[in-house]
């Protein structure tokens, strides 16, 4: 049997992945020499998991479940009537997932020390963005649906 | 080099025929036979997105080809930026070859680390919602079953772990420090610097494995045609070897134009409520640590270690305060001697690693003349200490350029007035290019090394 049927794939493929893991591994020993290792080890397989298995999960079951429960009718805005409703939520929702620091006012005492200043217009701010997104939606919403022409519903 | 884990074979007649084992056979014929876990999650009916497909993916991937290396360069010459040549100036302290060749860190333009940083961070911010939408557009991938037939393909998952561990890694301590909320517990500079590292290997490797995939796919429709076709004509993508291809999809409720353009409205939409902070139009910068103003007058503007935190008291900045240069001779002088030296004004930005940055108007000392006044012509660095009794960046070495750059300074003034308390009263560095920590605030020793 050769390398290549027994591995399943050119020899190449097999010493660049052997560099590759040399190199992380590598990097991940230096690391391990300064302190607290293996919290920066769980936070990387925790990141992993926190995206694959929590994050994408839930923004998936959210968007299935709303999309489900709304009314399906092949002409506009109903046929693509969801997204007036995902685009501002998506927008504000990965806001508060970049910023929830600031908004949620977790490091006052850091970011006091640092700069002197508080955290509390954060909240009102990413509200107001987050209110902007659904209005401006909506009124999009009202203008596409008005140019629709309105056939009788089955 | 061509896909090389696709194990399937396809006989002359075009008929497919059975999956292609690797060494242990048994074992993988085994894996993919029994071990399949009960449940939905492994079957591929589960995956219902019509927009799916390695045209999709390869656009986001395209997008990241370009801004990823952008990111690893710019972070790489950060870590270069604080000097590393000289121990105690850079974190973490010893790379052991995971970095640059050492070299004098310019001071010309003097925007150069604001630029860098405003880049790092900006882009970084920017490219959050393309790495999502890509690891959206893959996805169904993690769920295949078998995971592997093959050692090769065993392995190649292994190095996807690397490289969405590390992205997710560096994109999290990044977002998280730059909000000051170090929940990670461990120190952030080490943390992001090797998981750096670790994410350039996988990186580096991904894109030599599957290059010419999206070379592939991208050729398979042009961009121009696609941003014409609307909801009601999008289609899925033809079935593909790879699997992102639902086999059983719902009906579109978005066209793939419009994918594009809420993904790079999202990636817009974060630099817009960001990016002030580095160019400064600071009131734009709504979701950014250091979008708050400090008000109109000259010393209102971004403070990065407050005198209060930094353990600054009223004795230490009184008429007893006294600046030692140490050359050949070591010089004493108060901040009254200090002002009748020659005095210099420049406009130059202080840029913090963070991203954020500020320019402001400087008065003092040129450094090279203090140089001059203790004698040392054959200068190679200089300590500089400041009042401060802790912290990490209490200290900074600068390079020989950064001592006699004309604009390098030690400023007792911004514009027009003394320094507050809080921008290092009675007396600090500035210094064109240099990473904003190494402008060192109440600085009360200058110890000058020659060559």
């Amino acid at each position: 049997m050769s390398l290549r049927r027994s591995y399943g794939a050119h020899p190449l493929h097999l010493i660049s992945l052997i560099a590759c893991f040399a190199l992380a591994g590598y990097a991940f020993l230096q690391a391990s020499k300064g302190p607290l290792p293996v919290r920066m080890a769980l936070w990387f397989v925790g990141a992993l998991i926190a995206h694959d298995l929590v994050l994408f999960p839930l923004y998936a079951l959210i968007d299935r479940t709303v999309s489900g429960a709304l009314p399906r009718r092949r002409r506009l805005p109903s046929l693509g009537g969801i997204n007036y409703l995902r685009v501002p939520a998506l927008l504000s929702g990965l806001l508060f997932l970049m910023f929830f620091p600031l908004i949620l006012r977790r490091s006052e005492g850091a970011y006091g020390a640092a700069s002197g200043l508080d955290q509390s217009p954060y909240l009102a701010r990413w509200l107001l963005l987050t209110g902007i997104a659904f209005a401006a939606s909506a009124v999009l919403f009202v203008i596409a649906a008005r140019r629709t022409p309105t056939r009788p519903t089955a | 080099m061509p896909d090389t884990t696709d194990t399937r074979k396809v006989r002359e007649d075009g008929e497919e025929a059975g999956p292609e084992y690797g060494f242990p056979q048994p074992l993988f014929e085994l894996l993919e036979k029994k071990g399949k876990p009960p449940g939905p999650l492994f079957s591929p009916r589960l995956w219902r997105s019509p927009l799916r497909g390695p045209w999709l993916t390869s656009v986001f991937g395209a997008v990241l080809l370009i801004g990823l290396p952008i990111m690893i360069l710019t972070g790489l010459l950060s870590y270069m930026a604080y000097q590393p040549q000289f121990p105690g100036n850079a974190f973490p302290h010893k790379v052991y070859g995971l970095r640059l060749p050492y070299f004098d860190w310019p001071t010309n333009p003097s925007w150069l680390y604001r630029l860098n940083q405003g880049l790092h961070v900006g882009l970084g911010l920017a490219l959050v919602p393309i790495v999502l939408a890509k690891l959206w557009s893959v996805i169904p991938k993690l769920f295949v079953w078998p995971p592997a037939r093959s050692a090769a393909q065993l392995l190649e998952r292994a190095s996807l772990a690397l490289l969405v561990g590390s992205i997710l890694f560096e994109l999290a301590t990044g977002v998280l420090n730059i909000q000051y909320d170090y929940v990670f517990g461990f120190d952030f500079y080490t943390a992001h610097y090797y998981g750096a590292w670790v994410f350039i290997a996988a990186f580096v490797l991904h894109v030599g494995l599957k290059l010419p995939t999206m070379r592939r796919s991208l050729k398979s429709r042009r961009l121009r045609d696609e941003l014409r076709v609307s909801l009601a004509d999008t289609v899925p993508e033809p079935p593909d070897e790879h699997g992102l291809v639902a086999e059983d999809p719902s009906d579109p409720t978005i066209s793939r134009r419009g994918v594009l353009a809420v993904v790079g409205g999202a990636s817009l939409a974060v630099t817009a409520v960001t990016l002030g902070q580095t160019v400064g139009w600071r009131p734009t910068a709504l979701l950014s640590a250091r979008g708050q103003s400090y008000g109109d007058g000259p010393n209102d503007f971004q403070v990065n270690r407050t005198a209060r935190t930094a353990g600054i008291t009223d004795a230490d900045v009184s008429s007893y305060y006294r600046l030692f240069v140490e050359g050949r001779t070591t010089l004493q002088l108060s901040r009254e001697e200090l002002l009748a030296l020659p005095q210099h004004t420049a406009e130059l930005p202080i840029a913090c690693v963070e991203g954020w940055s500020t320019v402001q108007t400087w008065t003092g000392v040129r450094l090279r003349d203090l140089v001059q006044m203790a004698g040392v012509d054959n200068l190679d660095s200089a300590v500089i200490t400041s009042l401060e009794r802790q912290g990490a960046f209490s200290r900074a070495v600068l390079n020989r350029g950064q001592m006699t750059d004309s604009d390098s300074l030690l400023a007792l003034q911004v514009n027009g007035v003394d320094l507050s308390m809080d921008h290092g009263f009675p007396a600090r560095c500035i210094v064109p290019a240099a990473p904003g920590v190494h402008n060192t605030k109440w600085v009360s020793r200058i110890e000058l090394r020659e060559a």
